[in-house]
This record gives structure tokens, C-alpha cells and sequence, in this order.
């Protein structure tokens, strides 16, 4: 299955923000955890992932810090902060009400779409 | 995977590396991050089965196309493509070298600062409103001076971050020593003509012989010397820009003591006016080294702004006086003025070579430096023909002489960039020969500073 480019990037934040809550990671763990959850259906340009990192930094959600990787290397470490976890939080509830507003839909009510809105 | 190919993947990161810097949006924190996750990729790939240079080509892949990626950090980070220069936050690489380069020019220019202070110690104040005869010889002794308090630092600046051999800095500090030997023995008379004019040329032969350390010692090197004709023209620019703001400084020092009743006046003019003045000759040295390659130059673009309308003032200005049969009247400031015109126009071709490819095919510009050139020395010969015939009524004093000898250096070489311009428009010389030209001729203009400061006194009498 091939995820439209538009939700993956709507979805980006929140999924980020929740892998971050597991505990502290950086960029390419982040895009391996997003590739077991999804069970590798979701594909992200690898390099994507980053101005999205530093955007949530900006906005507060998220906390960087440089470290060491095993090898020794520097690598950018990201750590949720209080306010990211707000922030999934209500994403969450977001995500859950389109969810549920997808279940609830018969087939046929998406012909009225264009009108209801 | 055998640890000998190790080499080609760190030189393939490295390439990649200098590939992804070159974009403005992403900077090199960003970089080290991004080859962090390259790293990771390839590893697990290999882990996987696969060669290391497949596992490189998927792994940069992955990461996307630099073009898509560079938009989206741009997105992230507009106020990047505005180059940010001093104030940049700290990055992974370089930047212990940035900072110990600022922290050097700031080192230099309180070190320039303290300098002018220094003879203040010994009694020698700036102020000048003190009416005793010592004010005078205060005054004396730091219109002789200032650029000697000043421009070393310049000069150990560049010999600092060129790194300059030490047989180089001996060569250096020569010129130096030697102006600080004339400028305090020759017995010149207080105040009198070859005094000040000794002052004004004293710093423009400092200023070339600083180009010795600018130019890493190669200062018969061409190239070199076109970059510290590029340096002196930002340099002027960040200079007159920190004055303006100076000036502010200044006017609001002022403004809030006098607020609650104080004069601040002495403050102004014994500490802050020659501290300022000295501290920024390092600062906007420093400016321009920094953001080298960051930042089109500014003097190629006022050169670009303001050739046409030279171009223009000329014309007009030959016109009139052929039309309406005006001569040039000429007294005393007369000759001052049209060597002051001399040096624009010289500006302006200087630097409109420094920023012209000079494989570039002639173009229109090219013939309207040429008509500038022209009219130039048009209006310098008229001048000059006004002054030579009354010449005997002036006598022969210093600044006369000066203000002749300077007018002939600057014709001499408008005339020969005026042939070389014309050849070049005729598609029969190169473009490199009129750069040569203008490179070539630089210590000229430093010779003849060194003959005002030197000769001039005792062919004057110290008058």
C-alpha cells in the first residue's frame, strides 16, 4: 500500500511524538522504530524526517542534545518534553475522531462530502 | 566488506558531506546530523548482506534528493538563506576556529584601542581644548601617529590568520618601524604643511605595506594583491557602516547624561571617539575576513550603481563647459578636488575588475567604463592645463606639489586603463591585462605616499 504523500507528512508530528514518549532517540532509530510499528508500510524519505525533528524542537515538543553514538560518533539526540506530550495528546484525540468519523461512514455518505462541507 | 574499503566510504561521506554543504539551507550541524543517520543506514544494510558501496548508493537514496530536501529545510529555516555571518549559533565543525578568530580580532582592536590611550599615560592627552602649549604638541603628536597606533594590529591580524612565517613577519613589521622612526624624527615643524601631509599618506602606505601580511607574504602575487583590493573595498563599507552606527552610540551617550545633567562631552572625545575609531579598524577587518564568500560584495554594486551616473556627471560637466566657454577657475582647492575625482574614477574601474570574470566577452559596461575613463582624463587635463599655466603664480608649496604628484600618479594610470580598456572593447587584448595593470600599479601608489612622508620634509624644510 502506498500512503499519500499528504498524510504522511499530516502524520509525521504526532507519530514522531510518539515514539519520542517511549524514551529518548534520534533519527534513524526513529525511522526504523516507524518502519516496525507500520509493519514497513509506511515509507518516509529518510532525510524528511529531519526538518521535522527540528520543527517540533522549535515549537518546543521536543528537546535536542548532542551525544556520543556506540561507535563514539556525535549524534543529535531527541527527548519529548512536556509540552510535546500535550501536544500528542491531543493529536491523538484528533487522529481518533477522523478515525472514528472513517468508521462511522458507509460507503455511500462519501458522495455527500462535497456538500456537507 | 573488508576493512580496506573502509577508506572509499569515508571518502564517499566525505564527498557526499561537501555536496550537501553547499546547500544554504542546511547547515553543517544539520550535515553531521544527516551523515550520522547516512552511517547508521549503511551499517545496518551491510549488517544485511550487502556491499558497502551498495549499501552507500541506497543509504543516500533513502535519505532523499538534496533538492527536495534542501526546500524542505529552507521551509523550516527561511531566515537561513538570509546568510548569517557573526552571530551564527555554535556549530560542530569550525566553529572553535570562529570563535577563536573573533575572539583574536576583538583581542586586536581593545589591544588598538588601548594603544591610542597609551601616550595619554606619558602625558600625551587627546584633548586639545587644554590652552597650554602642550595641547599643541598633544595635537602634533597624534596627527602623526594615529595610524601608527592603529594599523600594526591590522597588520598582526592578517600575519595571525595567514599564519605568516617568521622571516614574513620581520618583512612585515619593517615598514612599521621604519614609518615610526620617520614620523618621530624628522623635525617637523608643529602643525606646519609637511606635517599634515605626512599624516595623510602615512596611513595609505601602511595600509598597502599591510597587504604584505594580507597577501601571506606573495605580495607580488596578482591575484593576491586583487583580493586585498577586494578586502580594502568591504573594508571601507563595514567601516563606514560601524562609523554610522558609532555615531548613533554617540549621539544617545550624549543625549541620556545630558538628560540628568551631565556633560559628557570629554568622555566622548578623550575615550570613547578615539577608541571607537582605532577598535573598528580591526572589527571591520575582521567583518570582511568572516563573511569572505558569505555576502556579494557591496563594492562592485555601488561600482554598478554609480558608473553610469559618473559616466553621466562627466559628460555633462564636458558639454557645459564647451557649450557655454566656461574655464575652470582654478584656486587653491581646485586641484584637490579634481585629484578626489581621479581616485572615484580609479575606484571605480578597481572595482569594477575585481568582480568581472575576466574571460567574459566585452560588454556594454565595459564600454561605459571606458567613456567614464575617457571623460575623466578629458576633465583632469583641462584642469590640469588651467593650473600649469598659472602655476607660477602659485609658487611650488608641499601640498601643492603633493595634490600635482598625485594627480600625474592617477592620470598615469587612467591613461594606461583607458588604452588597455579601448584594446580590450576592440577584442585585441585580454581582460587580464588591464587587471594586471591595475594590480601591477598598486605599490606606485605606495611609493609615492612613502616619498610625501619621507622626501617631502626635507625638500620642504619641515615648513
Amino acid at each position: 500500500m502506498n500512503i499519500g504523500k499528504d498524510l504522511v507528512a499530516a502524520s509525521a508530528t504526532p507519530l514522531v511524538l510518539a515514539i519520542l514518549s517511549e524514551g529518548e532517540s534520534y533519527g534513524y532509530a526513529i525511522i526504523k522504530r516507524v518502519d516496525e510499528l507500520s509493519g514497513g508500510e509506511l515509507k518516509w524519505t529518510d532525510g524528511m524526517l529531519y526538518p521535522v525533528l527540528h520543527r517540533l524542537e522549535r515549537n518546543g515538543y521536543v528537546k535536542a542534545t548532542w551525544g556520543k553514538s556506540e561507535t563514539g560518533r556525535r549524534r543529535k539526540y531527541y527527548r519529548i518534553t512536556d509540552r510535546g506530550s500535550e501536544e500528542l495528546t491531543r493529536q491523538r484525540r484528533q487522529w481518533q475522531v477522523v478515525d472514528a468519523t472513517l468508521r462511522g461512514t458507509p460507503f455511500h455518505s462519501f458522495m455527500m462530502v462535497p456538500l456537507g462541507v | 566488506m573488508t576493512h580496506g574499503d573502509g577508506q572509499m566510504l569515508e571518502e564517499r561521506i566525505a564527498e557526499w558531506r561537501s555536496y550537501v554543504r553547499r546547500r544554504e539551507a542546511i547547515d553543517p550541524a544539520d550535515v553531521d546530523e544527516l551523515e550520522d543517520h547516512l552511517r547508521s543506514q549503511v551499517a545496518a544494510l551491510e549488517e544485511a548482506g550487502l556491499a558497502e558501496d551498495e549499501a552507500f548508493l541506497i543509504a543516500v537514496k533513502r535519505i532523499g534528493a538534496l533538492d527536495t530536501l534542501s526546500d524542505e529545510f529552507a521551509r523550516e529555516y527561511s531566515e537561513r538563506l538570509w546568510k548569517r555571518l557573526v552571530v551564527a549559533p555554535a556549530t560542530a565543525e569550525g566553529s572553535g576556529e570562529g570563535r577563536r578568530e573573533a575572539l583574536v580580532a576583538l583581542g586586536l582592536a581593545v589591544a588598538a584601542a588601548v594603544a591610542i590611550k597609551i601616550p595619554a599615560l606619558f602625558g600625551v592627552t587627546f584633548d586639545t581644548s587644554t590652552a597650554h602649549a602642550a595641547g599643541a604638541a598633544n595635537e602634533s603628536f597624534y596627527i602623526r601617529n594615529f595610524s601608527l597606533l592603529v594599523l600594526p594590529f591590522l597588520a598582526g591580524f592578517f600575519a595571525w590568520k595567514r599564519k605568516l612565517a617568521p622571516s614574513g613577519r620581520y618583512w612585515l613589521a619593517a615598514p612599521f618601524v621604519a614609518a615610526a622612526l620617520v614620523m618621530n624624527l624628522i623635525p617637523f615643524t608643529m602643525g606646519g604643511y609637511t606635517e599634515s601631509l605626512a599624516a595623510i599618506h602615512l596611513p595609505i602606505a601602511l595600509w598597502l605595506a599591510a597587504g604584505f601580511g594580507y597577501a601571506a607574504g606573495a605580495w607580488h602575487d596578482h591575484d593576491r594583491r586583487m583580493n586585498y583590493v577586494r578586502f580594502s573595498g568591504e573594508w571601507f563599507i563595514y567601516y563606514a557602516l560601524i562609523a554610522l552606527g558609532g555615531g548613533v552610540f554617540i549621539g544617545f551617550t550624549v543625549l541620556l547624561f545630558s538628560a540628568i545633567g551631565l556633560k559628557v562631552e570629554l568622555l566622548v572625545n578623550n575615550w570613547i571617539l578615539p577608541c571607537g575609531i582605532a577598535g573598528a579598524v580591526i572589527i571591520g577587518a575582521w567583518l570582511v575576513e568572516a563573511k569572505q564568500s558569505v555576502i556579494e560584495n557591496m563594492a562592485p554594486v555601488l561600482t554598478l550603481l554609480f558608473t553610469p551616473l559618473f559616466t553621466l556627471l562627466l559628460l555633462a560637466f564636458l558639454v557645459t563647459m564647451v557649450v557655454t566657454g566656461s574655464a575652470i577657475a582654478v584656486d587653491r582647492k581646485v586641484l584637490i578636488g579634481f585629484d578626489l575625482l581621479l581616485v572615484l574614477v580609479v575606484g571605480l574601474i578597481l572595482y569594477a575588475i575585481s568582480a568581472r570574470d575576466n574571460r567574459a566577452e566585452p560588454r556594454f559596461f565595459d564600454t561605459l567604463q571606458l567613456i567614464l575613463v575617457v571623460c575623466a582624463l578629458l576633465v583632469d587635463a583641462v584642469a590640469l592645463w588651467a593650473i600649469a599655466a598659472r602655476i607660477s603664480e602659485f609658487g611650488f608649496s608641499p601640498n601643492k606639489v603633493a595634490a600635482l604628484g598625485e594627480n600625474i600618479v592617477l592620470l598615469v594610470n587612467l591613461a594606461g586603463s583607458a588604452v588597455l580598456y579601448a584594446r580590450f572593447v576592440a577584442g585585441k587584448a585580454p581582460f587580464a591585462a588591464l587587471e594586471r595593470w591595475q594590480t601591477a600599479y598598486l605599490p606606485v601608489y605606495a611609493v609615492w605616499a612613502s616619498v610625501v612622508v619621507v622626501i617631502f620634509p626635507f625638500v620642504f624644510r619641515f615648513q
